[in-house]
């Protein structure tokens, strides 16, 4: 299947987690375009991020699309979960800085890995992360 | 809606023991026609006479509308047997609840033969009996179902056992190839294995190959560090190898640093560095015609 394509997973525990990322890469490798590299960078981002939700949101969701754009091929995805929110995410995004007892380079790092990146965040009611990656 | 008056399940149960076998291994046999490779017909009689002996002891001792007490002990256990043995052999779960839900049809013949006249009598008799063997139904399904789960935990635990081998490549040299995705327990059971061998056959190098791991993020980095700083408060050098061009440029972007841990592209790049370290050297010979 090809853009306009979009499905909603749960995010509550580590396999959940993995069931995404897999998903992402299945849906890459679908694609024919994506490169192995691009595999990779677009899965791990969404692990970390999948991670983050899991860990410190909470529990949540992903979404992922399937794009079309300007004649541009795309892959999304948005991570939503209703947890305490981020202060700070300048220091939230900073490599090294955590509030658990990872390496504290999920945020930060998964902005390299992708094209677009967009967080929203709000003390209290949750973090809404969407990643984007074009072809 | 259970009747004061004494239920005849029993009774009618004790006098026609022969006959209602026979029709319910008739319609157990119909029911399984597909099924005749997992059991034999021999067995399911032996199966169904034991069953229909108990059922019938435990209607006769026991309540009709409550089957945890202890005169249904033995038939629960004995359905309990059934339907895990079933599980295994690969019945499905309606196949496995259809032993019991079966019993129905001859039963309620002979219900009706017995008490056709007294109407209310009767449709009491025919609520009694059909909770009571929906009951028992549904707990050959939950055993089946526990069954089937516990399967699925020993496979698990199978496959961490598996993936995670620790070889040796040669004298004072190890190698873990990691397969698959290295979660907190995984990694607690690869360094429980590592650490063993490292002390087992005093080995001073361990190689860790990820070339089966798809996606190292910055958790299965952290996992692999702690795995490599573990290996060295036990005196043995680790190195990394199985770094494949796509996880290298992730683990860049991602910011991870393996700091002075050395990493190879392969595991024969990981084994000729060993080899430099504990001083051996590979010469190749004019191959003997």
């Amino acid at each position: 299947m090809g853009p306009g394509r979009t499905e909603t997973f749960p995010l509550r525990t580590d396999e959940d987690v993995l069931r995404v990322r897999q998903t992402v890469r299945i849906w890459m490798v679908e694609q024919r375009t994506f490169s192995l590299v691009e595999q990779t960078k677009m899965v791990t981002a969404t692990s970390e991020l999948g991670r983050n939700v899991v860990v410190h949101g909470g529990g949540g969701t992903a979404r992922l699309e399937l794009l079309s754009e300007g004649g541009r091929l795309g892959i999304r995805v948005t991570f939503q979960d209703q947890g305490p929110g981020i202060a700070s995410i300048e220091q939230a995004s900073r490599d090294g800085f955590t509030t658990g007892d990872g390496l504290g380079l999920g945020l930060g790092g998964s902005k390299r890995l992708v094209d677009d990146f967009e967080i929203a965040s709000e003390v209290g009611k949750g973090t809404r992360v969407t990643i984007t990656k074009w072809k | 809606m259970t009747t004061s008056r004494q239920s005849r399940i029993a009774e009618i149960l004790t006098r026609h023991e022969k006959p209602i076998l026979e029709e319910w291994l008739r319609e157990q046999l119909d029911a399984l026609t597909a099924r005749q490779d997992l059991i034999s017909e021999s067995d399911l009689r032996i199966q169904s006479a034991e069953f229909l002996g108990l059922f019938t002891s435990a209607c006769r001792a026991g309540s009709l509308t409550d089957i945890t007490t202890v005169e249904w002990k033995p038939v629960q256990d004995f359905l309990a047997g059934v339907s895990r043995s079933r599980a295994l052999q690969g019945f499905s779960p309606s196949e496995t609840a259809t032993v019991v839900f079966s019993l129905k049809q001859p039963l309620f013949a002979r219900l009706r033969k017995e008490l056709g006249a007294d109407a209310a009598a009767l449709a009491d008799e025919m609520w009694t009996a059909t909770v009571l063997l929906d009951k028992l139904g549904l707990y050959t399904t939950e055993v089946f179902q526990k069954a089937r789960e516990e399967v699925i935990k020993r496979q698990q635990l199978e496959m961490l056992e598996l993936s995670t081998p620790v070889v040796k490549l040669w004298d004072g040299v190890l190698a873990v190839p990691l397969i698959g995705t290295l979660d907190s327990v995984r990694t607690q059971v690869v360094m429980d294995n590592l650490l063993q061998s490292i002390v087992e056959t005093g080995s001073t190098i361990a190689i860790v190959d990820i070339t089966g791991v798809p996606t190292v993020d910055t958790l299965v980095a952290q996992h692999l560090l702690k795995t490599v700083s573990a290996a060295r408060l036990m005196g043995a050098q680790c190195i990394i190898s199985g770094i494949r061009p796509q996880i290298a440029q992730t683990i860049v972007q991602l910011g991870v640093e393996f700091g002075d841990v050395v990493t190879k592209a392969s595991l024969a790049d990981a084994l000729a560095h060993a080899f430099r370290l504990i001083g051996c050297t590979v010469t190749r010979q004019a191959p003997r015609a």
